[in-house]
């Protein structure tokens, strides 16, 4: 298993990731992970159910309360610009 | 080739916000309205080392939602991040569930059209998960600069999906329209689309009859009302029937839709599903269901709206279309088992006429809810029972109704007796009323012996005026009969 340079610039992309110009390095050094998974992958695993979590735990729930209060201030001091309550971002259009 | 060569293949998801006080992950509010960021807590912001809590309330109302529609609850389901890049999505991805939904499954049958050429038809659900909501980008000009609100961001969600079943837009209409009124009989939603409490995706594609394979796919987002979905869907289809006649093709994508005019048009082509490269959300356990629970969810589910339809046909009586009309919600529905409580099941089918009649027509007018009418069910049912027991005519009945919607007097009883609106069954005070008439119409009676059937009428017509629709018209003509000796 490989991938080829397009998938890595690819996936870069939409991890947001900035990689070495040459993609062939990155490409590299991912492929050597792969062959980890190879191998794992070899391992017959059809009676095996999927595993989603570590640990053989369900989820705890809350109940359905309010415990939140506002702390608006708080966030939009760290915030790099707010205004009129807002979070203020780079122009963003679909 | 021409339309009818064609076969339309609609499949709806449908975002219904879950009624719940705080949100699925966090304890911050839901309440609508509130001012920017106000009810976007430390979770919702995504700060770091926050963790995410699941909401106990928003699972028991995806249970709700499974078991009305007989689904198959997941005993374990997962929780999965959705991974992509925008400013309304503070943590970069958005938890939803993809390899095991909460809800797997399940059917909804549906009324499409009316009248005579109505059917039924049972579309399946293909699975129903939680999931979040995402903030709002507010594009108004901030010194060139987007604003972001994330009061919606952890909102929960449950993302309802179809299987491609929905065969024309008035199908997909009425299958919309079924889940709408569903999720607010079984209390889950509020369905209040204006606000975005519900919201339509609808996937289009078009085939010729007979074939097998789906067509090309284009996804139209974000409806929110079901007129839209219809025109949204009609043009979508004329378009892609168009465009294959004329040899093109089109792409897999999604498109958006412009109700100022009428089309729709290019959003995006599709992203590869593995794009959003989801997987489990190590934040989350896998959230464990315990049949003790879905009993316990059961016993609290009210009579679900086919049930309750089948039984207004079987104990009243009533057509397919009168019992579909009474269930098109939990409020209509409520309103009419009032009514019959309080006439009787004897007079059900009157019930449902005056409130399909005169009750939907007031409503319409006035632009209400019937959960909004002035004129409770208590007191149509006490007028009702006047019609019911010959103490007023139609005619005087919408005149008592017309003062029950103005707040002109309690109940019927009242009102009648205050205008003095009774019907008049006693002979002598209709035969009176007869000799007077007789008396004073000396031609249409001579007409009426000539054999002109319409001269009667007229004089059972004056006599009805001299009594101001008060006698009882029947009695009116047996008298009048009787009188003229024939």
């Amino acid at each position: 298993m490989s991938l080829s340079n397009e998938q890595v610039v690819h996936l870069a992309r939409l991890a947001r990731l900035s990689i070495p110009e040459d993609v062939n390095v990155t490409r590299k050094q991912l492929d050597s992970i792969f062959v980890l998974v190879s191998q794992m992958q070899t391992v017959d695993t059809t009676d095996v159910e999927p595993m989603s979590h570590p640990q053989e735990l369900a989820a705890r729930m809350r109940e359905d309360v309010v415990t939140e209060t506002p702390c608006l201030a708080a966030f939009q001091a760290i915030a790099p610009q707010a205004e009129a309550g807002l979070y203020l971002v780079p122009k963003v259009i679909e | 080739m021409s339309r009818s060569d064609w076969e339309v293949v609609i499949g709806l998801e449908i975002h219904a916000q879950l009624s719940t006080s705080s949100k699925i992950f966090s304890g911050a509010s839901t309440a609508f309205g509130a001012q920017p960021n106000v009810q976007a807590c430390a979770e919702d912001i995504a700060l770091p080392g926050v963790l995410p809590v699941l909401n106990r309330g928003a699972v028991e109302r995806a249970i709700r939602f499974g078991l009305a529609l007989g689904s198959r609850i997941a005993p374990k389901s997962v929780f999965e991040r959705k991974n992509y890049f925008y400013p309304d999505l503070p943590a970069g991805y958005q938890v939803s569930q993809l390899e095991l939904p909460v809800v797997q499954g399940g059917t909804i049958t549906i009324r499409v059209g009316e009248g005579e050429g109505a059917y039924e038809k049972t579309i399946r659900l293909t699975r129903a998960h939680l999931e979040e909501d995402a903030g709002k980008s507010l594009h108004e000009d901030f010194h060139g600069m987007s604003g972001i609100d994330l009061n919606r961001a952890g909102m929960p969600l449950l993302e309802i999906v179809s299987e491609p079943d929905m065969r024309s837009s008035a199908e997909a209409a009425a299958y919309a329209r079924a889940i709408h009124a569903l999720v607010r009989w079984i209390d889950i939603c509020d369905g209040n689309m204006q606000e975005g409490s519900f919201r339509c995706d609808a996937n289009v594609s078009v085939r010729r009859k007979g074939a097998e394979a789906f067509g090309t796919r284009r996804e139209i987002k974000n409806l929110n009302s079901f007129r839209f979905l219809q025109q949204a869907i009609d043009f979508e289809v004329a378009w892609q029937i168009e465009t294959l006649e004329d040899g093109g093709r089109f792409e897999q994508s999604t498109v958006l839709f412009d109700p100022a005019t009428g089309q729709t048009r290019m959003m995006r082509s599709k992203e590869d599903a593995h794009d959003y490269r989801y997987f489990p959300d190590p934040n989350l356990l896998p959230l464990m269901i315990e049949p003790e629970w879905i009993e316990r969810v059961r016993a609290t589910m009210p009579e679900l709206p086919m049930a309750m339809k089948a039984r207004f046909e079987r104990e009243f009586g009533l057509s397919a279309q009168d019992a579909a009309a009474l269930i098109a919600s939990r409020e209509m529905a409520d309103y009419f088992s009032a009514v019959v409580a309080a006439t009787g099941a004897e007079h059900a089918k009157l019930c449902a006429n005056w409130m399909m009649g005169e009750l939907a027509a007031r409503l319409n007018r006035a632009g209400l809810e019937i959960d909004a009418a002035p004129v409770s069910g208590a007191q149509l049912a006490g007028l009702l029972l006047r019609i019911a027991d010959g103490s007023i005519s139609n005619a005087i009945a919408r005149q008592v109704f017309e003062a029950l919607w103005n707040g002109e007097g309690t109940d019927a009883d009242e009102i009648i007796e205050r205008l003095g609106l009774k019907q008049v069954t006693d002979s002598g005070a209709i035969e009176a009323m007869i000799e007077e008439v007789i008396a004073a119409n000396p031609k249409s009676v001579e007409e009426f012996r000539g054999g002109k059937e319409k001269a009667f009428n007229a004089l059972v017509g004056q006599v009805m005026k001299a009594s101001r629709g008060k006698a009882n018209p029947a009695r009116v003509n047996e008298l009048m009969r009787r009188r003229l000796g024939t």
